[in-house]
């Protein structure tokens, strides 16, 4: 069979029908692979969630609370606050990353997860695992608390050592855990704004924090005190 | 017989795409810092080059000459889309990591190169036996950089890690280690054609 000849009919009968079969086929494995993507997605920040927040048998996970970038999941088990996860975002060296960090009810750093980053592969990809070394004191920052750990680089007069040769990445990281528990702080305010309607500043709510730790690991106590609050 | 054996072939030593013609250069030094990242884009290049090599020699009568780089641009994005979307339902771990450069296999000199120079030409069992070659040659090529730069940079292979970290040169992470290992792979490839 001879090549069709180049005239404007079956230049535009070919092309089209081409486009047409590709578009046909492609919204058909479209709408096949959108379940899967779907649930992959889910479930990744579902496991994220769950990773970064500490383990505590039958905790609910609010819905989402999001905004400015930032989305925050609170857990509270018996309508007691256990800790909240929150999602946040920055600029790293090689673009934006996101990244889920948890607190426990102290406010304390749970664990966190980056989710997506575009770093050097080898220098600031490394903030995935680094920051969890619980061997390396000045590296880890699981079981600290913005509140009371200065969270930035020790170049930069900080209680956190950097990632070698990523220092760039390190501050974007740190910057990021700070926006994340400065928001859980501002989330956790807005709540005991509307139950006690009491102005409180952000030191005092790191207090608070450390006073709901108490409470939680006495029981009897707590009841008393939050019919108070209502009153 | 011998020429579709000959076809086959063509593609992973005499005519080797990364080595040889020196085609696809982009996914070539960015994908493969690791062996396991290399061999998946080539895995995925190949897919999409088989694809659209039959496709294309299929219509390679049907499509007036004016028009086939349109034509044949939008077999290869169809398939490309169907690899990415495939490999986001069922590969998540290996799209995160590749992401960017799947989509990009669209503008892939290989894959444009092989319709054009091959598939338009020749007939369909032949043209998938060239496309399956070329993908072979493409992908043995990213496997063994991207083996390379982890044992140099990172002291692992396929992720097993032969040495500590801390003593691997880092550099073969980065990208200048992609063209220093490139260079000195294209060396010895030209050697053992000799």
């Amino acid at each position: 069979m001879k090549r069709l000849e180049s005239n404007l009919r079956n230049m535009a009968l070919s092309l089209t029908i081409v486009a047409l079969a590709a578009a046909a086929l492609l919204g058909g494995l479209y709408t096949l692979t959108k379940e899967p993507i779907d649930k992959q997605k889910a479930e990744k920040q579902q496991k994220a969630i769950l990773s970064v927040l500490p383990v505590i048998d039958g905790m609910e996970i609010a819905e989402p609370v999001a905004g400015d970038g930032i989305i925050i999941y609170s857990a509270s088990k018996d309508g007691q606050l256990v800790g909240s996860a929150v999602q946040t975002e920055e600029n790293g060296f090689g673009g934006k990353f996101k990244v889920m960090v948890g607190f426990d009810a102290e406010g304390n750093i749970a664990g966190y997860e980056v989710l997506e980053h575009q770093e050097t592969p080898g220098l600031g990809d490394h903030m995935t695992e680094w920051f969890k070394n619980a061997d390396k004191e000045h590296q880890n920052i699981i079981g600290k608390s913005p509140a009371t750990t200065k969270f930035e680089v020790s170049k930069d007069g900080g209680e956190v050592d950097a990632i070698t040769a990523a220092t760039i990445s390190s501050r974007a990281f740190l910057k990021a855990v700070q926006k994340a528990y400065d928001a859980a702080i501002a989330a956790n305010n807005k709540v005991d704004a509307a139950s006690s309607a009491t102005a409180i500043t952000e030191k005092a709510e790191a207090q608070e924090w450390a006073d709901a730790a108490d409470k939680s690991q006495n029981p009897e106590n707590v009841k008393p005190v939050k019919e108070e609050s209502h009153e | 017989m011998n020429k579709s054996l000959s076809t086959f072939t063509n593609g992973l030593l005499r005519e080797n795409p990364t080595f040889v013609l020196v085609l696809g250069m982009c996914p070539t030094l960015a994908t493969t810092t690791s062996a396991i990242n290399g061999m998946s884009m080539g895995l995925a290049t190949m897919f999409v080059l088989v694809c659209s090599n039959i496709v294309i020699s299929l219509l390679r009568n049907l499509i007036p000459d004016k028009v086939h780089i349109p034509a044949y641009i939008v077999v290869i994005a169809s398939f490309v889309t169907m690899v990415q979307l495939l490999m986001q339902a069922y590969l998540p771990a290996i799209y995160e990591t590749l992401g960017l450069f799947i989509p990009l296999i669209v503008v892939n000199c290989i894959v444009l190169g092989r319709a054009e120079a091959f598939a338009a030409k020749n007939g369909v069992g032949l043209s998938a036996l060239d496309g399956l070659g070329m993908g072979l040659g493409f992908t043995c090529a990213l496997t063994v950089l991207g083996a390379v730069r982890e044992l140099l940079g990172s002291g692992a292979c396929f992720g097993v890690h032969l040495y500590p970290d801390n003593y691997g040169m880092l550099i073969f992470v980065l990208a200048p280690g992609a063209f220093i290992a490139l260079a000195y792979l294209m060396a010895v490839v030209n050697k053992l054609r000799k």
